[in-house]
């Protein structure tokens, strides 16, 4: 199993906690993973991207024109970060309309304020994109990393978060 | 003991915790900068997980972290320090007399460099001032090996007694990867500090033979078989050529090869010592290969030690001398040194959305008034989260740790030499930079009868690298309680006699506040008034639902002047151009209130303020 995997989003939206659980998930199927981040000035509010390399790689980062799946937090986003998906490449985005053409919109934002916590958008589009079948991990497998690193306050929300996407 | 091993999924700055603590570390002190700051954080959080003792700190800068961990390597325990690299311009003047006394216990300092760079005032090459300083330096290419060479650092630290230099970099710092975890071998190491004059007070007459052991050390290093560049060997299809690389060089060009075809299939030799190179190594490929490519970041360090005509680099033109080596650069780069195509070229991504202070952050507010207040005024900044006051034109410069109190004095005496009216300086500076280097600054200033304005943005914690605390909050690294020191109580003993303390979001008394000491500044017996501009960073949660909350909403007075969007930019006020209107985007407003001060139309409402 080979699979490259982009995350964008802006700085607070949950990337990195998706990247994590990612990357985790890699682990309990007993893959290979490796990951790389954005971190500092650009977390406050700025564009931030993951990079999460399923398999026998060597390199953190993933290459224009490479990337399987991309995950759009921030559907803007994807002028500035399409870029890494390789032809035939599949989107899943949190937008209050669109989709088509290889993309899959899901209103994460929407969905998440409506049910009282609107940092789990996140997980919605997480939860969304992994029920379409086409990344290297399934949801019984996510939610395992999900009850596993989060922190006791937050589970049911997150899990709440995750089965509405 | 069972030497119980898992798989864990680690950072690179985690895996480089996890081996400190795994290999009997007994003192990690660090100062926060990205990319770096997660080091100390995991040490805390494996030394608690596996009972290993040591002490941890966030010290007050990198100087001071270095020379505490040297005198605990002194007393012959194995010991680490962590920073940034600028940081280690910082410690550079306890380092660089380090390699001539050497040390005993184990010695690592890891300097985290940031080629692009991403967060930095600097793309500087740590592995450059390691030959400098005359350090061994590794430069690990994944969070699995950086974790490896904590172990092979601290073996030779103690060799040779000399200090080490692990320099990983963002990418490595920021990776994650699998990495197996053991249990902490249990290592006695009682502080036995010996006394030889010679050495650790060495005058000048002891340095030339220190000097000179020191040189001989870097010869038998440079020796060692065990730090011979690994090879990873191709077809031996192909041409007299060969590649040689270090870092996430390395990671990127290993991978790039196996796409490449049978012409990727040619010799690739990762370098993990890049100073001193292995000397054999350089005598047998000047032999072997007629061309030879060299990928590192970000200077030409392997390069110069190479120092042969047959290399393609940084002085051949060959690589970008700055800049980070991405995978698509070092592709570019490969086709051409082997002769394929080109890639075909992609258009350039659109550039992403910039970042900005925190909705809520009483930074903002702070700034807003002192733009405000001196449309004319200089505005020296510093380095953290309010260096984005840039944004809205209240940050006028930022240079390094600490600088803007210097600078501020520095434009003072630059207008006040033409006995002229001087414009008024506002210096910013956090929390954190204020202990770090502000304090020296303060005191010339005062010392030296500058006049401006410094207003300390103190937010109570050390808010852009992660909330590391500062020693005003009486909270260590280890969540041990510490004395409190008040920054207050060392303005003033800074010699300063015009302090005020304001919480900023009431921007009206803030403005009063920098009203009177501009007339302070301006007055006969004036020299600095210092306004200390006190609200707790509303990215702790505590902090932000303990303050009032009120319902935003913009009326229709708006007229779409845009001075909300340009003057005060919070990134909840959006603009609406079909509606030619401010509004506020629900999803990201806090409810501080403070942007009801901003409209000149006084479209802006707050209302019932929630409990």
């Amino acid at each position: 199993m080979k699979q490259q995997i982009v995350v964008s989003g802006i700085g607070g939206q949950g990337v990195l906690f998706v990247t994590r659980i990612l990357a985790e998930a890699a682990i309990e199927k007993g893959l290979e993973v490796l990951t790389s981040e954005t971190h500092g000035m650009a977390m406050r509010g700025g564009t931030v991207i993951s990079h999460i390399k399923v398999g026998p790689f060597t390199s953190p980062l993933i290459r224009t024109g490479q990337a399987d799946i991309g995950l759009f937090l921030h559907a803007g986003n994807q002028e500035v970060h399409r870029g890494f998906l390789k032809p035939g490449g599949l989107i899943y985005m949190n937008a209050e309309k669109g989709g088509g053409g290889g993309s899959e919109a899901i209103d994460a934002t929407r969905i998440a304020r409506e049910h009282g916590s609107l940092v789990i958008a996140n997980l919605v589009l997480l939860g969304f994109a992994v029920r379409q079948g086409r990344l290297f991990c399934d949801a019984a497998t996510c939610e395992a990393v999900l009850k596993r690193i989060s922190p006791v306050k937050q589970l049911e929300t997150n899990l709440t978060g995750f089965r509405l996407g | 003991m069972v030497n119980h091993s898992e798989q864990r999924i680690l950072m690179g700055n985690e895996a480089i915790g996890r081996g400190l603590v795994e290999e009997g570390c007994t003192l990690t002190a660090a100062y926060p900068g990205t990319p770096a700051s997660e080091i100390l954080s995991s040490v805390v959080a494996f030394a608690k997980e596996t009972g290993a003792a040591l002490h941890t700190e966030w010290s007050v800068n990198e100087k001071v972290a270095c020379e505490t961990a040297l005198a605990n390597s002194m007393a012959g325990r194995r010991s680490a320090v962590a920073m940034k690299q600028v940081g280690l311009n910082v410690a550079a003047d306890p380092f660089t007399r380090a390699t001539y006394l050497g040390v005993k216990g184990g010695f690592i300092l890891i300097a985290a460099d940031d080629p692009g760079p991403h967060s930095s005032q600097t793309e500087q090459d740590s592995r450059l001032f390691a030959h400098f300083a005359k350090a061994p330096v590794f430069d690990p290419s994944s969070p699995r090996e950086a974790r490896e060479m904590v172990a092979l650092a601290f073996a030779l630290s103690e060799k040779y007694e000399i200090p080490v230099i692990l320099r990983p970099t963002t990418r490595v710092c920021h990776a994650r990867q699998n990495v197996s975890c053991r249990t902490p071998a249990p290592r006695e190491q009682k502080a036995n500090f010996e006394k030889n004059p010679g050495r650790w007070v060495a005058t000048p007459q002891f340095l030339t033979e220190l000097h000179r052991l020191l040189n001989e050390k870097l010869d038998r290093i440079a020796k060692e078989a065990a730090f011979s560049p690994v090879l990873t060997p191709g077809d031996g299809a192909g041409p007299r050529i060969c590649i040689v690389a270090s870092g996430v060089a390395h990671a990127h060009a290993f991978e790039l090869l196996d796409t490449l075809g049978p012409e990727g299939r040619i010799d690739l030799y990762q370098v993990r010592l890049a100073y001193p190179l292995h000397q054999p190594f350089i005598e047998e490929i000047r032999k072997r290969y007629d061309k030879i490519l060299v990928l590192e970041e970000t200077d030409a360090v392997i390069e110069m030690q190479l120092g042969d005509s047959l290399v393609c680099g940084r002085g051949s033109g060959d690589v970008p001398r700055q800049g980070e080596l991405s995978p698509d650069i070092i592709e570019e780069i490969l086709r051409k040194f082997l002769d394929l195509p080109a890639a075909p070229v992609v258009s350039a991504a659109k550039k992403g959305i910039r970042p900005s202070l925190c909705a809520g952050c009483g930074h903002r507010a702070a700034f807003y008034a002192i733009r405000d207040t001196f449309p004319a005024g200089i505005f020296p900044s510093d380095i953290g989260c309010y260096t984005l006051g840039m944004n809205f034109g209240a940050v006028d410069t930022c240079h390094c740790m600490g600088a803007c109190i210097g600078q501020g004095a520095g434009f003072y005496h630059a207008y006040a030499a033409g006995g002229s009216d001087f414009p008024t300086i506002v210096v910013t500076i956090g929390d954190s930079t204020f202990f770090h280097a502000g304090i020296p600054g303060l005191i010339n200033a005062v010392f030296q009868g500058a006049r401006f304005i410094l207003v300390i943005l103190d937010n109570a914690t050390t808010a852009m690298t992660g909330h590391q605390p500062t020693p005003q909050l009486g909270v260590r690294a280890d969540g041990s309680e510490g004395r409190k020191i008040f920054i207050p109580d060392l303005v003033r003993a800074c010699g300063v006699r015009h302090l005020r303390e304001i919480d900023p979001y009431d921007i009206e008394a803030f403005t009063a506040a920098l009203k009177e000491a501009d007339a302070f500044i301006r007055s006969p017996e004036g020299d600095i008034a210092v306004l200390i501009a006190g609200h707790p960073c509303i990215v702790n949660r505590a902090a932000r639902e303990a303050q009032a909350v009120f319902a935003i909403s913009i009326t229709d007075d708006c007229v779409g002047c845009r001075a909300c969007i340009e003057d005060f930019e919070c990134p909840a006020i959006l603009f609406d151009e079909e509606q030619n209107r401010a509004r506020i985007d629900q999803n990201r407003c806090i409810g501080c209130g403070v942007c009801v001060h901003v409209c000149p139309a006084g479209a802006i409402r707050a209302e019932g303020e929630k409990p």
